[in-house]
């Protein structure tokens, strides 16, 4: 039943797309517009101060030291926090213009639109192909799931190295391909969104540049969001970067947003003392 | 390390010997007998008495097991012919004869126990492991399974009995086979929630945030990737319940005849093979001892033929 109604809110939305796009210029082509004003974990106060707009067609990346609430935030954006007992947050997280956190809002269907890829590539233990398939059948596609697979695997840089053997399972792949076979499964559905929580931090050089490759290549049909640990990977791919740092000053540990914005300007020209400072660290 | 480092230890290579000094032992301050092996040493004697120790005990817990597998092969064995499976029981001081009906009464009360206990216990798994894991009902089931892993089998003959038996008016298979799926059902609910606790949370979480419902989340990934831990239990559970004597003498009784003599009936007494052998071996006449022989090996085998079947399934699940 819910299958149903998820899938035709698939293709209404769809329909909608197009008459939307116009507002969205309006908009400045932004697709997540999420502002973060105190979000707890249970009592803890995680992340506070903190909005960042996700554009369109663009990569967004998060940086910032390690427990500042990148994944958190990343998380907030299709509602992944929700499994965790405890969370709440004040603020907003819009999506096209509209609030995913409404109680209207059913959570698994946003998630169909922005779709995530882990930082521990994730594959099923079922064969490569079911796993690209996996939701397509989710939605009850009708359509040619073949070819949707193939064209998802060709996309994410895989298929050359599968093609023969898509019936193994998607766990005798190596972790890079892992990732790629991650990647290809979350693009199959078309989602409007990647999310993608350090995607190369598992993976060697080589495999990082392939994907990097791959980020930049989808940004031209999807909008991508990244948290990641690489400063020269958020210089590379990334077109806008926020920077998260943690406070600590009331005791607790609760990070926000020092800065955002295009990510020459952060790199190159921060505004703010403690951007300047990590970013120079990390160099050094 | 490289070739200078070695070069330069002269523990590994002492180099060529000074041709004007004497020949230094570079090894002169290394005592070997430090590394000796001696029995004199209380390290090495303790280590060598506790690991024979551990292989003597390990026979010694394998003695009743072989010795039974081996006595059924042989008392067994020489009985075992087609006739054992086509055959119904023989009266006492008749000759030859077979337990068909009891094979076929087995296979059909087990059958109707996993027919029982397979859904409900897996669906009882998913809700302990992924629905409400934490809820002081999940709680309660947990424990109360866990007390009936150790239930006497013949409690649940009792139980039974006094439902089906008494309150239908008769013996029969169906009663039979509950009795049989109350002594399944605890094994199936307990490692099936441990199997599908076992699946990685990074898969539980993929399928999430694939945007599937907590439904389609279970079904599609949960089952399948806990189905190789699913199948182990069920098919502990099926050899349990092919063994048990106590609560089919409660619940089906035992019958001399086919059944499905007169078109197929549940609702009638029912031979099984566990009763069967309960019922020759004490027996005074040879035939019937020897029978019971028979079937204590076909029961074994059968058993063993379960289980094989599912491993295969569930090695072909994990290589799919
Ligand atoms: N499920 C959770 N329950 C409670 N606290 C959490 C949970 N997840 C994260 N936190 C806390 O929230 C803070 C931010 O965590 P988060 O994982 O977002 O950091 P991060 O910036 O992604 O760090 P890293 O770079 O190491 O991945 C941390 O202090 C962490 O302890
Ligand atoms: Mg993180």
């Amino acid at each position: 039943m819910r299958n149903t109604t998820n899938a035709e809110k698939l293709s209404k939305a769809r329909i909608d797309t197009a008459q939307r796009s116009a507002k969205e210029t309006a908009s400045n082509g932004v697709v997540i517009d999420c502002n973060i004003d105190e979000l707890y974990y249970s009592t803890f106060k995680a992340v506070r101060d903190t909005s960042i707009p996700v554009k369109k067609n663009r990569i967004t990346a998060f940086i910032g030291p390690s427990g500042c609430g990148k994944s958190t935030v990343l998380r907030c954006l299709n509602r992944m926090n929700d499994l965790v007992r405890g969370f709440r947050f004040k603020g907003h997280v819009h999506f096209r213009g509209k609030d995913i956190y409404h109680p209207s809002v059913d959570a698994t269907a946003v998630r169909r639109f922005i779709g995530m890829v882990f930082q521990q590539p994730n594959p099923f233990a079922m064969s490569i192909y079911n796993n690209v398939a996996f939701g397509l059948r989710l939605n009850s596609y009708k359509g040619p799931v073949a070819e949707k697979v193939e064209d998802a695997l060709k996309r994410s840089a895989l298929w050359d190295e599968v093609k023969d053997k898509l019936q193994k399972s998607g766990l005798s792949l190596s972790g890079g391909q892992q990732q790629r076979l991650c990647i290809a499964r979350a693009i199959a559905t078309e989602p409007e969104v990647l999310l993608m929580d350090e995607p190369c931090s598992a993976l060697d050089p080589i495999a990082t540049r392939r994907i990097e490759e791959l980020m930049v290549e989808l940004k031209t049909r999807y909008t991508i969001a990244i948290v990641t640990h690489n400063l020269q990977q958020a210089q590379r791919v990334a077109d806008n970067t926020g920077f998260l740092y943690v406070d600590t000053s009331d005791g607790g540990r609760c990070g926000y947003l020092v800065e955002f914005g295009e990510s020459g300007q952060i790199f190159n020209d921060p505004r703010e003392q403690y951007t300047k400072d990590y970013i120079r660290g990390e160099f050094s | 390390m490289n070739t200078q480092d070695a070069a330069i230890n002269p523990r590994i290579t002492p180099g060529p010997p000074d041709p004007v000094g004497p020949e230094v032992n570079p090894f002169a301050d290394v005592d070997f007998c430090e590394l000796e092996r001696s029995l004199r040493r209380p390290r090495t004697l303790v280590d060598l008495l506790l690991s024979n120790l551990v292989s003597a005990m390990t026979m010694l817990a394998l003695i009743p097991l072989f010795s039974v597998v081996l006595m059924l092969l042989w008392r067994g064995g020489q009985r075992l012919s087609l006739d054992v499976f086509t055959q119904l029981p023989p009266a006492p001081m008749e000759q030859g004869g077979g337990f068909g009906n009891a094979i076929l009464g087995t296979l059909i009360m087990v059958a109707l126990a996993a027919l029982i206990s397979i859904p409900l216990g897996i669906l009882s798994a998913v809700y302990l492991a992924q629905s409400r894991p934490e809820s002081p009902f999940a709680g309660a089931v947990r424990f109360g399974a866990k007390i009936l892993t150790g239930f006497p089998s013949i409690l649940a003959g009792v139980f039974a009995y006094g439902v089906l038996v008494l309150t239908f008016g008769g013996y029969s298979a169906i009663a039979g086979g509950v009795a049989l799926s109350i002594l399944m059902l605890p094994t199936i609910i307990l490692t099936a929630e441990d199997a599908i606790r076992m699946v990685p949370a990074k898969m539980r979480d993929a399928a999430i945030g694939m945007g599937a419902t907590p439904t389609q989340t279970t079904w599609m990934v949960l089952l399948p990737t806990a189905m190789p831990g699913i199948l182990t239990g069920i098919m502990l559970a099926i050899a349990r319940a092919a063994g048990e004597t106590a609560p089919l003498l409660f619940t089906a009784l035992f019958s001399n005849y086919w059944l499905f003599r007169g078109g197929f009936d549940l609702k009638q007494p029912t031979a099984s093979l566990a009763v069967l052998i309960y019922n020759f071996a004490g027996m005074p006449f040879d035939n019937q001892v020897d029978l019971a022989w028979v079937a204590a090996l076909v029961l074994v085998l059968l058993v063993l033929v379960t289980n094989l079947i599912g491993q295969a399934f569930s090695r072909r699940q994990i290589h799919e």
